[in-house]
């Protein structure tokens, strides 16, 4: 449809060609809307899939397998000194004492095999567990419990139903007696499935029932408190004077562009700055949250930079005049009046910077917070590891259980992201000003 | 006495000296005579005077005194140790740390005993003496600002040029950082030039650097290669597939949600698709490894197709899932930036609202959108959990996304996690990726940069 078609069009030719058309620009005006909503509709699809298959997954995990039985907290034999010291305690009889009274609760004697078989099915931390629950009940010493202990992940895999009882022995990581030991506790009704306390209260271990995520955990609130103590000053101030005092010059043209560079580097990029400055250079340990905090600390400030400044700027001009006309000097009107007004809005992007750093795995894998690293960590200084990379190595074991423990890490790291994430909205509602 | 304690020290006379500047202020304001500044600002002044040198020197020699301790040390070396290899020198410095930490590991030589020794009491000496330097300066500081509370003194200028260079020096970590980053990279990136010539690495089409462990062993079996070409090639073949899911998705969304959706709809969608966003990308490649990936292989093979078991498509699909809400936001705003009075000159011609958008909003927004998109290209280029956990470690030269690639990021990984030895090419080579990385990306950046500021039409 050239000018030169239109040349000899008379109005009523014209309406009658427009109108023709019109059924035809109908269905394309649906048409794109319906992509539209497709699209929509498409991108939240990945939401839900994602967030089903990694709760569907997930909640199973928080829970596991226990078994009950009665034992004998025999004085002598748990704690052949008599002091409850833990020399005492770790040279009592501690496994012996576990797997006599698993065979009580089948009311059998007991030959190898069976003495074997259950102790592959109890969880290899059954013993400590004994020994914890003597520490903390000593008065309890010389009574019988009912005490819970940890089924083997294999066995909980198999209680579960992701072991196959038709599958052919030899093909099955547990043989046909284990399960019919396994059958004989069912039917006894011992064996409950609770929420987890390993995983919880637990700290890394190789064997998936005992697996937790307690140091993880510690060690991500650590190294968010060395984040958030280094980032949020430097940001802030970093903001005001960009915003408030920089002049228009070479150098703020500089850190303005550095800013922007550092916001468009990849986080592994941080990660390797890291190890070289802080570890290579400076010679600081690995693994411990210190380093990572001030790594994650460097790769938030354009985040926190970037909200600060938004934040100052949306202090009205009148605030400032108003303060400098009752004799206020820069400085104070910067410290008493624009700070403080400015502050829920900063706020709000440190903690929305806080829960990207709480995410972020990469730059911490280059500076070793991978190591396995058993103890808790008390202090910035002390070996650790944090949520993410913990569920990193979870991600690469081969035990089944191991998969719903890092669907379970994940759902708590999820969780502890959406209240940082809520708490930055209700403050962002709650202090928000209009002005 | 631990760094803490001295801390705390040093933070309580400061404390004293701001409560006794301020104290002095006052008193001097009851008699009458009038002040410069207000007495709170003698107060700050003096804790600033106590403060601030003795924390400089307490931080600062902490840091520093391993390094001196380093230099010291190899006086006990013996003669053929200080020529070797840097190597045999973090292995004999790692050996006298264990003395100095109590760690006793079979029979160390004598002289390493010894060196453990010296370095204890030095370690010991120089604690002391940083303690007792760093709280006098604080005595004498927080002394000096209370006897300078006179009435002609400016206290309140004074702490408020100490502020002015706090916030200057807080502007410049930003530099400094990027000085750090590309300086850590850079000189790797040297030595390992030295090592592999440019070229090879550059133009290289095959990546094998595990050969380097068998030819140091003598084992032979081939030399190592550092050809990043394949590397590259997969981080653009996943880059290409994650594009291919987002931009599609992420600008019609962008564009229904900016053009038709009602208020309502756009303050419950908005925030979901920022969910996405949000999900730490461990997760992400969770989720790929375990559910993607199989998902991929199945549909694959039910139709008849070989497919990896890591293939580049269910890295890229699940990165492209990642970016969605990175492309919608950043169209979003483009969209919403195109004046409304284009829009109804549009309308007022009798345009659809499908015409209006396809003739007259998108090319509008045209060079916002191709920024957004290759920023998102230059975020799946940097992007690591998921291909480190989903996509596989074979630097295949391959376009089809039904194999396994490898990507640089995953590669940097693969290297420097776990112990490395800073004098191989292998764990060098990583540096020299990472190079190629960051040039990489913030080239993308200037470059959308560049395509906004050329391109961008003046409405207003």
């Amino acid at each position: 449809m050239t000018d030169q078609n239109f040349k000899g069009l008379t109005p009523s030719e014209s309406a009658r060609l427009v109108k023709a058309s019109l059924k035809q620009r109908r269905t394309k005006e649906t048409r794109f809307k319906l992509i539209g909503i497709s699209a929509i509709g498409l991108a939240l699809l990945f939401l839900v899939v994602l967030f089903t298959g990694i709760l569907s997954k997930g909640f199973p995990g928080l829970f596991q397998y226990y078994i009950s039985f009665d034992v004998e907290l025999d004085a002598t034999r748990l704690d052949p000194k008599g002091d409850l010291s833990v020399e005492s305690l770790y040279g009592g009889d501690y496994e012996d004492i576990v797997l006599e009274a698993a065979l009580k609760s089948l009311d059998e004697k007991g030959d190898r095999k069976l003495k074997r078989t259950l102790r592959k099915m109890l969880s290899s931390g059954s013993g400590i567990r004994l020994i914890d629950y003597v520490t903390s009940h000593p008065e309890q010493l010389g009574t019988t419990q009912t005490l819970k202990f940890a089924l083997d992940d294999d066995i909980d895999s198999f209680m579960r139903g992701f072991i196959d009882r038709e599958t052919p022995e030899s093909d099955r990581r547990i043989d046909d007696f284990t399960i019919s030991i396994a059958d004989r506790w069912q039917e006894a009704g011992l064996i409950s499935y609770e929420l987890s306390d390993y995983l919880f209260f637990g700290s890394a271990s190789r064997d998936a029932e005992m697996a937790g995520i307690r140091g993880a955990l510690i060690g991500s609130l650590l190294t968010l408190a060395v984040c958030i103590g280094i980032a949020f000053p430097l940001g802030v101030a970093t903001a005001v004077y960009l915003e408030e005092i920089a002049p228009k010059n070479r150098l703020t043209e500089i850190i303005e562009i550095n800013i922007n560079n550092l916001a468009a580097v990849p986080s592994v990029v941080f990660g390797i700055m890291g190890l070289a400055i802080f570890i290579v250079a400076f010679g600081m340990p690995r693994s411990v949250p210190l380093v990572g905090g001030v790594v994650l600390a460097l790769m938030t400030l354009p985040t926190i930079i970037i909200s600060s400044r938004a934040a100052i700027r949306a202090v009205p001009p009148s605030i400032r005049d108003a303060a400098l006309g009752i004799g206020a000097s820069k400085m104070q009107t910067i410290f008493h009046h624009v700070i403080p007004l400015a502050m829920p809005g900063m706020l709000t992007g440190s903690i929305i910077g806080m829960a990207q750093a709480l995410g972020e795995t990469a730059p911490l894998l280059m500076i070793g917070m991978v190591a396995f690293i058993v103890d808790v960590p008390t202090s910035m200084t002390d070996p650790g590891t944090v949520l993410p990379v913990q569920i990193f190595m979870w991600a690469d074991f081969a035990e089944r259980m191991f998969i719903q423990k890092t669907s379970a890490a994940i759902i708590i790291l999820l969780a502890f992201l959406i209240t940082m994430n809520a708490a930055a909205i209700i403050l962002r509602k709650k202090l928000e000003r209009r002005w | 006495m631990t760094f803490i304690s001295v801390l705390a020290v040093i933070f309580a006379i400061g404390l004293a000296s701001y409560v006794a500047g301020r104290h002095r202020a006052i008193l001097g304001r009851a008699q009458g005579q009038s002040y410069h500044s207000l007495p709170n600002y003698y107060g700050i002044w003096a804790a600033i005077l106590s403060l601030l040198p003795a924390i400089l020197v307490l931080v600062l020699w902490s840091l520093l005194d391993n390094l001196v301790f380093h230099q010291w040390v190899r006086a006990f070396y013996p003669a053929e140790l200080l020529s070797s290899d840097s190597i045999q020198n973090a292995v004999t410095l790692a050996k006298i740390e264990n003395i100095v930490d109590g760690i006793r590991f079979g029979d160390p030589e004598p002289w390493i005993i010894k060196a453990g020794e010296a370095w204890t009491v030095w370690q010991a000496e120089s604690d002391l003496l940083k303690s007792m330097i760093s709280i006098t300066l604080a005595l004498v500081g927080g002394t000096i600002g209370v006897i300078q509370v006179n009435k002609s003194f400016r206290s309140r200028n004074a702490v408020e040029g100490v502020m002015m260079f706090g916030l200057i020096a807080s502007s410049t970590v930003a530099i400094f950082t990027t000085i750090a980053i590309v300086l850590s990279v850079l000189f790797e990136t040297i030595r390992f030039f030295q090592l592999v010539p440019p070229t090879d690495f550059l133009f290289g089409l095959e990546w094998n650097p595990q050969f380097e462990g068998a030819e140091r062993a003598g084992s032979g079996g081939g030399t190592a290669t550092y050809g990043m070409v394949p590397m590259f090639m997969g981080t653009l073949l996943i880059s290409a597939i994650a594009l291919f899911v987002s931009v599609p998705v992420g600008l019609l969304s962008a564009v229904y949600l900016s053009e038709y959706a009602s208020n309502r709809t756009r303050s419950i969608v908005k925030p979901l698709l920022e969910i996405l966003a949000g999900v730490p990308t461990v997760v992400y490649g969770f989720f790929a490894a375990l559910t993607v990936a199989p998902f991929v292989k199945s549909a694959g093979e039910a139709i008849g197709l070989t497919v990896a078991s890591e293939s580049a498509l269910a890295a890229g699909l699940v990165m492209g899932v990642m970016i969605i809400p990175f492309v919608s936001s950043l169209s979003d705003d483009v969209i919403n930036a195109v004046p409304q009075s284009l829009r109804d000159a549009s309308y007022g011609l009798g345009s659809t609202p499908s015409e209006t958008t396809r003739m007259v909003v998108l090319p509008a927004a045209l060079p916002g959108i191709v920024a957004a998109v290759i920023l998102a290209v230059s975020r799946a280029i940097g992007e690591t959990m998921i291909v480190v956990m989903a996509a596989g470690l074979a630097a295949n030269l391959s376009f089809n996304p039904l194999d396994a690639v490898t990507t640089v990021t995953s590669q940097i990984v693969t290297i420097l996690v776990g112990d490395q030895e800073f004098e191989s090419a292998k764990t060098l080579s990583a540096f020299a990726l990472a190079m190629m990385l960051i040039i990489l990306t913030l080239g993308l950046n200037y470059f959308a940069l560049q395509v906004v500021k050329k391109y961008r039409e003046q409405y207003d």
